[in-house]
């Protein structure tokens, strides 16, 4: 290493500065432009109905009200029942976790088969999981509301959570396909060598590994999942929707009033979890998505 | 006593590829086995078929006496080193040398006993909490001889165990193996591209080129009297001279540009083609006067380069075609562009046919 001790800047570079403080100008627009909105709705849901009808849009609440959440959450109604967000909240819970979970493990599982125990055929089935990615959501609307129909799932949390399952494998797959892909082979190796058989090496080795590659798997499920709405308004029933569905339901009740703070507070309680998992765990979202060769 | 590791008839191929033909070894407890061979030869899917990790095409494969062709690598009574270390990068040191024990149910007090004195062994004691990402180079490297000295097995695997290190660790750890297969009287296969290591280390040699065994024999042996001009030239640092001449009424010539042939006598009793390609090791052509005997040559060379090397100098000169090289003492008088006298050694001299490269005597 060079020593740097002695080192002073001769003259302070005018154009570069111009340069970053333009730069920093346009990045501050785009972060406003881009937080206008939710500084709408979080504002707009804690004004009176009053406030809103006459004050502006823009402007913050003269006086702060959690009336619209508590309305939003439990009294909002949708359709003919007025139970608020709460019991399609406690819905999507139930659908979102093990759908997360279960596509996770199986992803895991596929991904560590595919790239470590290279069978004949292995690049064929990755390719096809690949495909099912890309196979636009309306196209299996139908024949899956056959197959759940057969199976006597159709309108229940476990037939939408088995759409989901099946829909997420491809991508849980090919994340943890291209996770594990770039482990040396010598460590499978090596636990062959150590009598670790096909599970104990996946439990043992390459789980504990897989950490970063588990969080972006978690925060993509969980928000595709969550935020689903297409395949909840399709395969759910009354008792069994998601709060996306319920979401759109209380905002387009129109019954008297339209209460824009109620819809904006239900809006933001339906969007509270994916944003907590994205503070929760985004660091390890980074990393993951980076995540190379593992030294060792 | 059964040999410890027998290969009859391996054939590998991947569809139509064939990896490795006809392979045939046989080692005894105690040998140290090296595979040698430039990169792309096969020594290491062989190492692979012997653990068990690849599946051979044909042929059989027994361990300690015992068939194995089909056995799973746990079942074989083997250790492997692999050139990446291959360390488990989430677990401890002591769970990196232990887990092979856990696996195999060994109870607690058995696995500290073994993991402390390798540990002793190997000098390691003080990395036994750490994780394998916290190890320099070396370390790693012991650390995984230590998880495979802990199973003591009848056969340890070794897969270019040296060529992550760097030159000085290489020739410590170089060391380091040689002391440990002395000390524990163990047998040894090893894989290597270097052919350094593999005369330092082996007690048998094998010697392979495009998946096909070109030689099996002690280090002095492949060295003395390499079976093919493809040996000849692969071991020994600088390689074996080649250089083509004629055999003509029991004498051998050697071209020269410019200059008259040079003519050997021929060793009595040996019958040879007209064409030949005459082996010599640098070391056979030596200073005039420095060795004596019906076999010693002198001649007068042309010196191209002069190459100093500390305790030699090499002398590259040419002689039928080709660039010979001499290991002379660093005292050597010899000046690049000015003629030298040497004298050429035939004791040890090899005969090859230049078409198939096959030894002649």
């Amino acid at each position: 290493m060079s020593d740097l001790s002695g080192y002073t800047p001769e003259r302070t570079d005018w154009g570069r500065l111009a340069l970053r403080w333009g730069l920093f100008a346009i990045l501050g627009l785009f972060a406003l432009w881009y937080l206008a909105p939710l500084f709408v709705m979080l504002t707009t849901s804690v004004k009176t109905l009053e406030e809103i009808r006459t004050g502006s849009l823009i402007a913050l609440p003269r006086e702060i009200t959690f009336e619209p959440w508590a309305k939003a959450w439990s009294q909002a109604c949708s359709g003919i029942t007025c139970e608020g967000l709460r019991p399609y909240f406690f819905n999507s819970i139930l659908l979102a976790v093990p759908s997360v979970a279960i596509s996770t493990v199986i992803g895991a599982l596929n991904g560590y088969v595919i790239a470590q125990w290279r069978f004949r055929g292995a690049d064929t089935v990755f390719a096809l999981l690949l495909f099912g990615c890309f196979i636009p959501f309306q196209v299996v609307l139908l024949p899956m509301a056959k197959m759940l129909g057969l199976l006597g799932l159709a309108g229940t949390i476990p037939g939408l959570m088995l759409v989901h399952v099946v829909y997420g494998i491809g991508f849980t797959t090919l994340f943890f396909r291209n996770f594990y892909v770039t482990i040396p082979a010598d460590l499978l190796k090596a636990a062959k060598v150590d009598g670790a058989g096909f599970l104990r090496i996946f439990v043992s080795i390459f789980l504990p590994l897989s950490v970063p590659i588990v969080v972006v798997s978690i925060i993509w499920q969980f928000t595709q999942i969550w935020n689903d709405f297409l395949f909840g308004v399709s395969f759910s029933s009354a008792g069994s929707q998601p709060v996306t569905v319920a979401l759109n339901n209380i905002v387009n009740s129109t019954t008297g009033v339209k209460e824009y703070n109620v819809d904006m507070a239900a809006a933001i309680i339906a969007a509270l979890p994916t944003l907590l998992v994205y503070v929760v765990a985004g660091k390890y979202f980074i990393r993951g998505l980076t995540a190379g060769s593992v030294k060792g | 006593m059964a040999p410890v590791l027998t290969i009859k008839n391996l054939r590998k191929a991947y569809g139509e590829t064939v990896i490795l033909h006809d392979v045939n070894i046989e080692i005894e407890e105690g040998d140290f086995l090296v595979l040698v061979g430039p990169s792309g030869c096969g020594k290491s899917t062989l190492l692979n078929c012997i653990a068990g990790l690849e599946p051979i095409t044909g042929g059989s494969v027994a361990i300690g006496g015992r068939e194995m062709t089909k056995a799973p690598p746990k079942d074989r009574d083997i250790a492997m080193v692999f050139q990446s270390y291959a360390l488990y990068p989430t677990m401890t040191v002591a769970k990196n040398i232990t887990f092979g024990m856990k696996v195999r149910g060994v109870d607690a007090a058995t696995q500290k006993r073994k993991l402390e004195e390798v540990a002793r062994q190997l000098q390691i004691s003080q990395l036994l909490d750490r994780k394998p990402g916290q190890l320099s180079g070396g370390q790693r490297q012991r650390v995984a001889m230590g998880r495979a000295l802990v199973r003591e097995p009848k056969l340890f695997l070794f897969d270019e165990p040296l060529s992550n290190l760097d030159a000085k660790l290489r020739v410590e750890m170089r060391t380091e193996i040689k002391r440990l297969h002395q000390d524990l009287g163990a047998s040894m296969v090893y894989v290597t591209h270097d052919q350094i290591e593999a005369m330092t280390l082996a007690t048998k040699i094998v010697v392979m080129k495009g998946g096909v065994i070109q030689q099996i024999g002690a280090p002095s042996e492949i060295y003395n009297r390499p079976a093919n001009m493809f040996v000849a030239d692969f071991m020994g640092s600088p390689a074996m001279n080649l250089i083509p001449a004629t055999v003509e009424g029991g004498r051998v010539a050697i071209s020269r540009e410019g200059d008259e042939p040079i003519l050997i006598d021929l060793p009595a009793g040996a019958s040879l083609p007209r064409d030949v390609v005459l082996g010599l090791r640098p070391e056979d052509i030596v200073e005039p006067g420095a060795r004596h005997g019906a076999h010693v040559v002198p001649a007068r060379c042309k010196v191209e380069v002069v190459e100093p090397a500390g305790a030699d100098t090499y002398v590259v000169s040419r002689l039928g075609g080709a660039a010979v090289t001499a290991r002379l003492s660093a005292e050597t008088q010899a000046r690049a562009g000015h003629p030298l006298d040497v004298a050429f050694d035939l004791g040890k001299a090899s005969f090859f046919e230049p078409q198939t490269g096959a030894r002649l005597n």
